[in-house]
């Protein structure tokens, strides 16, 4: 059964954790500002290959990483350089990464699909759709095996949600009780199949029945009500070993990846341009202000600052050096390089 | 010595492992309650309890998944798949994760997984359940191929295999369940990426692996009757290749069977015969011949079926014929 | 329509069937159920039911003929239709059988020009005389024993062609037993023992007349006694390929020397008159020795020994890139001018590369002579399949004990290399004292 949305915490937001707030926006706008920086060197050809940007969707990594704990474990599809920054890793080494360059946070050889950090419990970046799903069950089940309170978070796309993988993978979580949250981040379009074409049931959230697993939907434009649900499924996860299916509705701004359009074919430029009138940031910026927790010159302070930051990493990873030739051979195996 | 069967031999292996280390455990479909399809995991529920012998519902590529997750957080799975037929379900999460994650996230992320269950045929099982996949996984790099032939290489490769940090695709065999042989107890380890002479001789070496060891045997007890010293060499590890001990038998012999239970195109033996020509180019007598599974889905009648497998015949006839002896 | 009537499978596991009695005769009408014939397969005896009716036309096969499943037995159709030849399967092409190796063969000398055809090009049923087999094997039937054709690509083995380079052995001159004439390694092993065919007849020396009329078999091979077999597989697996020991003697020289110096001042002035070498000498020494010592004579053949009946020392000639031996054939049986005539037309036209295969092939013994370079005394190294090579140091005076005083005498060191799977010890020395017998006294070699 599908848990309605969440009302909005009436009364106001907490001025307790104004500081928590503003970091909030701060984490969504370095998002937003690599993503265009992004969006600009691929265009440039300084980042090839794919490159699937975020924008639009920002609240949804920054409310729900915000609710986890440095021990957790993260995966996520292709789209995860939002993920990676809001889970702590630095604008430079993502930056450089996509760039394809040594400091990158996969030594440049994974690429925008495959950023890791296994410090920050940051496991990739896959690019199978719905192929991650069973590792976060596995990495939650390595957590009750260990009878820790970790609990794994998987992200993925309503695209996904057809796909094999994605029922193996919350069966399993359910039947054996793992501490796992699956976040299906609802764009709407996978690629440039509309929902409704692909899925025969419409809310998502609904697939859950199927293996009486915790489940709601969650308007994942807003930032807060993204940071209430998360916490509500790792209470339970981490108390409880339960798993939960969170359907999150957001909107991505801009088309599948870098080669594909914005509107179209699959959806109209009036459909986009009314999503953008919710910009997550501009809706989280206007209630700070409103609520009296941020002024409007220090948000724009804020952008500057963070613009700043997205620069000096695209500049470092352009300065950065390629990888050395013998990286070609090394971390195949175990025990070292392997011959040529 | 004991004599175990090769299936008690791997039970002995996982038992070994699992009491050594905590963080070794068994997951797949039948392995708990069951006792195993195969029987391999026989008593093992009850020795390490429910949470290290995981029974799994019938989904290959959910729980190959979990266990590679499992493993790219620091447990050691051993996945056990029922057969390597079905294991064409889980194929994405072999290749694409647990063969790449170290490689994708610059080396951060390990993979000591094992993946098991026997491959190949068995009798008249028809086209769905006789494949024999092990080139498939060999082409990838990230992934060892471990094929043991007799129950001492079972439990040594076994164990090699759970201590090893890569992914390791190990290929066992039904027909090879209840084999018996000489295994050594206690810490009897056998390398994993080492080929062995199962049988030296002078005149042909006779390169094979799995169930064609014993034919590969068979044949060479044959030819010696009439004077041909046939050199078998096991390669027990199909990647990484033993090239050294393959060139090393054929530079003595100058002359090379390779033989498998496969299809021939793109098989094992391919990569075996390029890095012979290759290598050895000078050595050789002869070109090198193979004698691989008929190149046909497997039928189920029993005599088309024999004629489809690699029998100690055409082993012996191959051998001859780089000997020029017809 | 004719219906072809076959052998058919009668039982599971049945593989041929004997056909025991005909039930029905030719010309007799069949209709479709009745029996043709009685079949004893490898479980029971059957009936043979007829699929289709008419006229038994034909019994492909008697009573009593055991028959393949599959193979045509009967024909039935219309009274009067022909039965096509070809409807029975054609008899499967039978593979030329080589004659086993013969031990006791002709010389190749006196039977080539009678035996042997010029280049035939389908499998010939007799393979040339005296060519030896490995292991008893039958001949491939793509082999046909012949020389691959001048200026065309030679196949070879990759093994083969090394073996062939290593031992200067012109690949062109082997035939080769291999799919399509390809020279394996086997075919290099006996590339000594056979000569090739009628183009090389003319190049070689003809035999001078003191050679005519001796006949008899070129050699005896010897199967290996479990001696033997012990001593070579224990040595074999301590030294290498070829386990060797060596045997150095050291020659009296000087009756040699005073022997010679006669023999020029005598044939000084005479027209023609060659200068024998001692080398020339040593090598007809050699020869005479070997006569005694047969056993020194021998070639290693892997399960076999070849005592040689003839001598045919390999002469080492160094030439500008390594090293060629030129055969000196039946030196036992030469003079010691033909010796030394030869042995000087061999050498010079081994250093222009002029020799023809046979003239570096087929030696049973070899001398190594490094005396004009001033070396005192070396080890050769044996020339498979060869048994046993003589390295000469040079003639030097030293002071040695001789008649109770101490005399300067010319003195030479010999080491002789024997391969022990075929040469012992005391063999060996018994052939050196032999040997040195003959140099320190040279009347002893026409004694």
């Amino acid at each position: 059964m599908a848990t309605s949305t969440r009302p909005r915490p009436r009364g106001g937001l907490d001025q307790d954790r104004g500081d928590q707030y503003r970091d909030w926006l701060r984490q969504m706008l370095l998002i937003r500002r690599f993503e265009e920086k992004a969006g600009e060197a691929y265009s440039l050809g300084k980042i090839g290959g794919f490159c699937h940007l975020y924008i639009g969707q920002e609240a949804v990594a920054v409310g729900s990483l915000a609710a986890l704990q440095p021990g957790d474990y993260i995966t996520c599809s292709y789209r995860e350089h939002g993920h990676a920054l809001a889970r702590g890793m630095s604008a430079r080494a993502v930056m450089a990464e996509l760039f394809g360059k040594a400091p990158g946070c996969s030594k440049g050889k994974g690429g925008s699909m495959h950023l890791f950090d296994a410090s920050l419990g940051f496991l990739g970046g896959h690019g199978i759709v719905g192929g991650h799903i069973p590792l976060a069950t596995g990495m939650a089940f390595a957590a009750k095996y260990r009878n820790t309170e970790q609990v794994a978070v998987c992200y993925f796309g309503e695209a996904a949600v057809n796909n094999g993988a994605f029922h193996e993978a919350l069966n399993m979580a359910a039947l054996w009780k793992l501490p796992c949250i699956y976040i299906c981040e609802n764009n709407r379009y996978g690629m440039g199949t509309a929902l409704e074409r692909a899925s025969a049931i419409y809310d998502i959230s609904e697939r859950a029945c199927s293996y009486d697993m915790a489940n709601e939907v969650v308007d994942g434009q807003d930032v807060l009500i993204m940071h209430a649900a998360m916490e509500r499924a790792v209470q339970r996860a981490r108390s409880d070993k339960h798993p939960t299916l969170l359907e999150v509705r957001t909107y991505r701004f801009m088309g599948h990846s870098m080669s594909d359009p914005i509107h179209g074919h699959y959806r109209t430029k009036e459909e986009v341009e009314d999503q953008r009138k919710r910009d997550p940031i501009a809706v989280w910026s206007q209630r700070l202000v409103a609520e009296g927790l941020m002024e409007e010159a220090a948000v724009k302070a804020l952008d500057k600052e963070v613009l700043q930051e997205v620069n000096d990493a695209y500049q470092f990873a352009d300065e950065a050096p390629d990888p050395e030739p013998g990286e070609l051979w090394a971390d195949v195996y175990a025990e070292g390089p392997v011959d040529e | 010595m004991p004599t175990l069967t090769y299936r008690d031999a791997l039970n002995q292996a996982l038992r070994e492992e699992m009491q050594r280390d905590p963080d070794v455990f068994l997951m797949g479909e039948e392995v708990g309650v069951y006792q195993g399809a195969y029987k391999v995991s026989r008593g093992l529920l009850d020795e390490f309890g429910p949470m290290r012998v995981v029974d799994t519902p019938i989904t290959e590529l959910g729980f190959a998944g979990v266990g590679v997750g499992a493993a790219m957080v620091g447990l050691r799975p051993v996945i056990e798949f029922m057969t390597w037929n079905f294991a064409l379900l889980a194929i994405d999460q072999l290749v694409n994760s647990a063969a790449k994650m170290r490689y994708m996230s610059g080396g951060q992320v390990g993979m000591p997984a094992v993946f098991r269950g026997p491959g190949g045929a068995a009798l008249q099982l028809g086209a769905q359940h006789s494949q024999a996949f092990e080139s498939y996984y060999a082409h990838i790099p990230g992934l060892k191929v471990v094929m043991p032939a007799t129950p001492a290489d079972a439990k040594g490769l076994l164990k090699s295999a759970i201590r090893d940090d890569n992914p390791v695709v190990f290929i066992e065999g039904e027909m090879l369940y209840n084999l018996k042989g000489d295994v050594p107890d206690g810490e009897h380890l056998v390398p994993l990426g080492q080929a062995e002479v199962k049988r030296p001789g002078g005149h042909a070496t006779v390169i094979c692996h799995s169930k064609t060891v014993a034919v590969a045997l068979k044949a060479a007890e044959q030819l010696a009757g009439e004077g041909i010293e046939a050199e078998v060499v096991d390669l027990r590890t199909i990647r990484p290749l033993d090239t050294e001990t393959i060139l090393a038998s054929v530079t003595k012999t100058n002359r090379c069977v390779v033989a498998e239970e496969g299809w021939p195109f793109a098989g094992v033996g391919a990569q075996v015969v390029d890095t012979i020509q290759r290598e050895a180019f000078d050595a050789l007598d002869a070109p090198i011949l193979r004698v691989t599974g008929a190149d046909v889905p497997m039928p189920y009648n029993k005599v088309l079926e024999r004629a489809a497998k690699v029998d100690p015949a055409k082993v012996a006839a191959a051998v001859k014929q780089v000997l020029y002896l017809e | 329509m004719a219906t072809n009537v076959v052998m058919e499978a009668l039982s599971p596991t049945m593989e041929e069937g004997r056909l025991v009695e005909w039930k029905k005769q030719e010309g007799e009408a069949v209709a479709v159920g009745d029996v043709i014939a009685e079949v004893e397969t490898d479980k029971a005896v059957m009936e043979l039911v007829a699929r289709a009716g008419g006229t038994l036309l034909k019994q492909v096969v008697t009573a009593g003929a055991t028959v393949p499943v599959s193979q045509l037995v009967a024909v039935i159709g219309e009274p009067g239709e022909a039965v096509s030849a070809s409807a029975a399967p054609a008899p499967k092409a039978s593979a030329t059988p080589a004659p086993d190796a013969q031990s006791s063969q002709p010389s190749p000398d006196r039977n080539r020009s009678e035996s042997m055809p010029p280049a035939p090009a389908a499998p010939q049923a007799s393979e040339p005389a005296g060519r030896p087999r490995a292991p008893g094997p039958t001949a491939t039937p793509g082999g046909n024993g012949q020389p691959a054709p001048s200026g065309g690509r030679v196949k070879a083995s990759p093994l083969a062609k090394r073996m062939a380079a290593d031992r200067g052995i012109d690949l062109a001159g082997i035939s080769g037993s291999g799919p399509e004439g390809r020279v394996v390694a086997r075919d290099l092993a006996q590339a000594g023992a056979r000569q090739t065919a009628a183009p090389g007849a003319a190049r070689a020396p003809a035999p001078s007349p003191a050679l005519a009329g001796v006949t008899g078999p070129a050699y005896t091979d010897t199967p290996l006694t479990q001696i033997r077999k012990t001593i070579a597989k224990r040595l074999s697996q301590s030294i290498g390929p070829i386990p060797t020991f060596y045997l150095t003697t050291e020659v009296d020289m000087e009756r040699a020397w005073e022997a010679r110096e006669a023999l020029l001042e005598s044939a000084k002035g005479t027209e023609g008159a060659p200068k024998v070498s001692f080398n020339d000498l040593i090598i007809k020494a050699t020869a005479l020795a070997l006569r005694q010592h047969p056993a020194c004579n021998a070639w290693w053949q892997d399960d076999r020994i070849r005592y040689w009946n003839e001598v045919h020392i390999s002469m080492a000639v160094a030439i500008e890139d390594g090293l060629i031996t030129p055969v000196i054939r039946h030196a036992d049986r030469k003079s010691l001018r033909d010796i030394s005539a030869e042995a000087r037309d061999l050498a010079g036209r081994a250093r222009e590369r002029r020799l023809a295969p046979e003239e570096y092939t087929g030696g049973t013994f070899s001398i190594s002579n490094l005396g004009m370079l001033d070396i005192d005394e070396f080890t050769a190294v044996i020339n498979p399949p060869e048994a046993g090579i003589l390295a000469i140091g040079r003639i030097v005076p030293k002071p040695v004990a001789h008649d109770g005083a101490v005399q300067l005498r010319r003195r030479m060191r010999i080491t002789m290399s024997c391969d022990h799977r075929v040469i012992d010890g005391a063999t060996g020395a018994r052939f050196l004292q032999t040997l040195t017998g003959m140099l320190e006294n040279p009347l002893r070699m026409v004694y």
